[in-house]
């Protein structure tokens, strides 16, 4: 039901851990089924420098979080924001269709890790 | 690699005894057995032999026992079929929260054409208060259904109870032995049912064909309209060789049962206790004794259900989940949501079911195989 892709960032994820001096954090919840994806990067320059997770889930939530640092890791974070689901999914050459849910994880997971690192780094009003 | 399969309660497969005793079924004796030719009458003494070892594995007459095309259409008409014929009597209806979809989907089609029903709570093992069953009861109740083994955890009901409150107060009493057929003895007078349902493949049968057992003078509308076959109770030529094997498949039961569910507890039992010497903070899932034997449901902390099973396939192990995201279903266990195992999270788990194809070198290389896989997907995890 997978693809080799999932099943190899599945059996070989990318990016697993934590970054302890992380700039920013997004810890995402699944609503529909209770997965759990927390989202660490390190900024510089505006350049998603370095990106980890860690992730709660079934196959297709781990091989999308795994899939999703590998597209952000060195883009700005603007560019980062624009990644989609749909990217991800398709970088993994497709998802099962009752799998997609799971995939709004780490698009999810990233925004707010962009949005946290943001509010830290806001400049003074 | 040699693979595993840790998954009986799914299915199991057709035991070489069943398959031989099929075999004439097909080309050699292939008469239709409402046929009043040789051919025809062939069939028919096949196809009442087989129904004569469903009644000696259930202690009932020959008579009492209707074919059926699955263990999911024995429910059906079970529940459908009185519900039709008694709606004069009442409309209410008792079940619980952790039945087979099978009896849950035919529950809430029968709300829909306006009966009630009550589906009942169970406890953390997963068991039905017997009183609850009593206190639910009214004077416009027909049918109480209540399964004998559950499909998820294992969990064993506590029938003869729950039967001799139905027959005080006079009302029809069914249970859905899927799981517990060929695991526990299933005496129909001994567990005080007026209905039984079972099904081939999970008893070393082949799929498509099951049996319900209708207690004499019970009435049942029949889903399936036709030709005069089961008595008409179920119209359709009968589905020969399947049933010869579900025969067959019976009577090794009954034979072997009580043996096999010693051994598998035993497998059971080493498979668990070998789990949790080797990993931390494992649960199970189910009454801890009261429980068949072919059943272990274990939680992982902080691991998800279908990333294990994953894994393990990876190795050449099958096993199943009762995890929210298993493949088909998006929706949480409702057996382990109704029995509140972590509440504060949706329910996560991994179902072991032993059968005859199983030995303890299995349950050796299983032990091996999934610590590892815990640890790495522990690693990965967010939760502690
Ligand atoms: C408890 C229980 N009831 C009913 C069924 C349905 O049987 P079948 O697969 O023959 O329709 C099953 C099997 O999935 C079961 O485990
Ligand atoms: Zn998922």
């Amino acid at each position: 039901m997978y693809s080799e892709k999932v099943m190899d960032h599945f059996q070989h994820p990318r990016n697993v851990g934590q970054l302890p001096d992380a700039d920013g954090i997004g810890e995402m919840g699944n609503p529909v089924c209770g997965d759990i994806m927390k989202l660490y990067i390190k900024v510089r320059d505006d350049r998603i420098q370095d990106v980890k997770f860690q992730t709660f889930g079934c196959g297709a939530a781990i091989a999308t979080s795994s899939m999703m640092t590998e597209l952000v890791m060195g883009k700005t974070l603007d560019e980062a924001e624009r990644v989609t689901r749909k990217n991800v999914a398709e970088a993994l050459d497709g998802l099962p269709p009752n799998k997609m849910h799971c995939s709004n994880l780490a698009a999810d997971a990233l925004h707010k890790a962009i949005e946290d690192y943001r509010t830290k780094n806001a400049p003074p009003a | 690699m040699k693979k595993i399969y840790l998954d009986h309660n799914a299915t199991t497969p057709v035991d070489p005894r069943v398959l031989a005793a099929m075999q004439p079924y097909f080309s050699e004796v292939f008469g239709n057995p409402s046929s009043i030719h040789a051919f025809g009458r062939e069939a028919k003494e096949a196809l009442e032999r087989a129904r004569g070892r469903i009644a000696h594995l259930l202690g009932a007459r020959e008579r009492e026992v209707c074919f059926t095309g699955s263990g999911t259409e024995a429910d059906n008409m079970a529940i459908k079929g009185v519900a039709h014929s008694y709606r004069n009597k009442g409309d209410h209806l008792i079940t619980t929260q952790i039945e087979h979809h099978a009896v849950l989907a035919s529950c809430g089609y029968l709300e829909k054409e306006g009966f009630r029903v009550t589906y009942l709570p169970v406890d953390g093992t997963g068991r039905v208060n017997p009183d609850d069953v009593r206190k639910a009861i009214t004077d416009h109740t027909i049918l109480i259904t209540i399964m004998h083994a559950n499909n998820e955890v294992g969990t064993i009901q506590p029938i003869p109870e729950i039967g001799r409150i139905a027959r005080e107060h006079g009302v029809l009493f069914h249970t859905d032995a899927g799981q517990s057929a060929g695991k526990l003895p299933i005496l129909v007078d001994e567990l005080n049912v007026d209905l039984l349902s079972l099904s081939g493949h999970k008893i070393y049968a082949p799929k498509g064909v099951g049996a319900l057992y209708i207690r004499k003078g019970t009435k049942i509308t029949p889903l399936i309209h036709g030709g005069h076959h089961e008595h008409g109770r179920r119209a359709g030529t009968e589905n020969l060789a399947s049933l010869v094997g579900l025969g067959k498949a019976a009577e090794i039961a009954e034979t072997e049962r009580a043996e096999e569910s010693e051994r598998l507890t035993q497998l059971r039992d080493a498979l668990h206790k070998k789990i949790t010497d080797r990993i931390e903070r494992v649960f199970l899932n189910g009454h801890p004794t009261q429980r068949i034997a072919s059943t272990l449901n274990l939680s992982f902390a902080a691991v998800e259900g279908e990333s294990i099973i994953l894994s393990l396939d990876m190795e050449g192990i099958a096993v199943a989940s009762g995890s929210a995201c298993t493949s088909g279903s998006l929706e949480s266990s409702h057996v382990l949501n109704a029995m509140g195992i972590i509440p504060e999270l949706p329910p996560r788990s991994v179902r072991f079911s032993l059968g005859r194809t199983n030995t303890l070198e299995d349950i050796e290389t299983v032990s091996e195989v999934l610590p590892p896989i815990i640890e790495r997907l522990r690693a990965m995890s967010p939760l502690t």
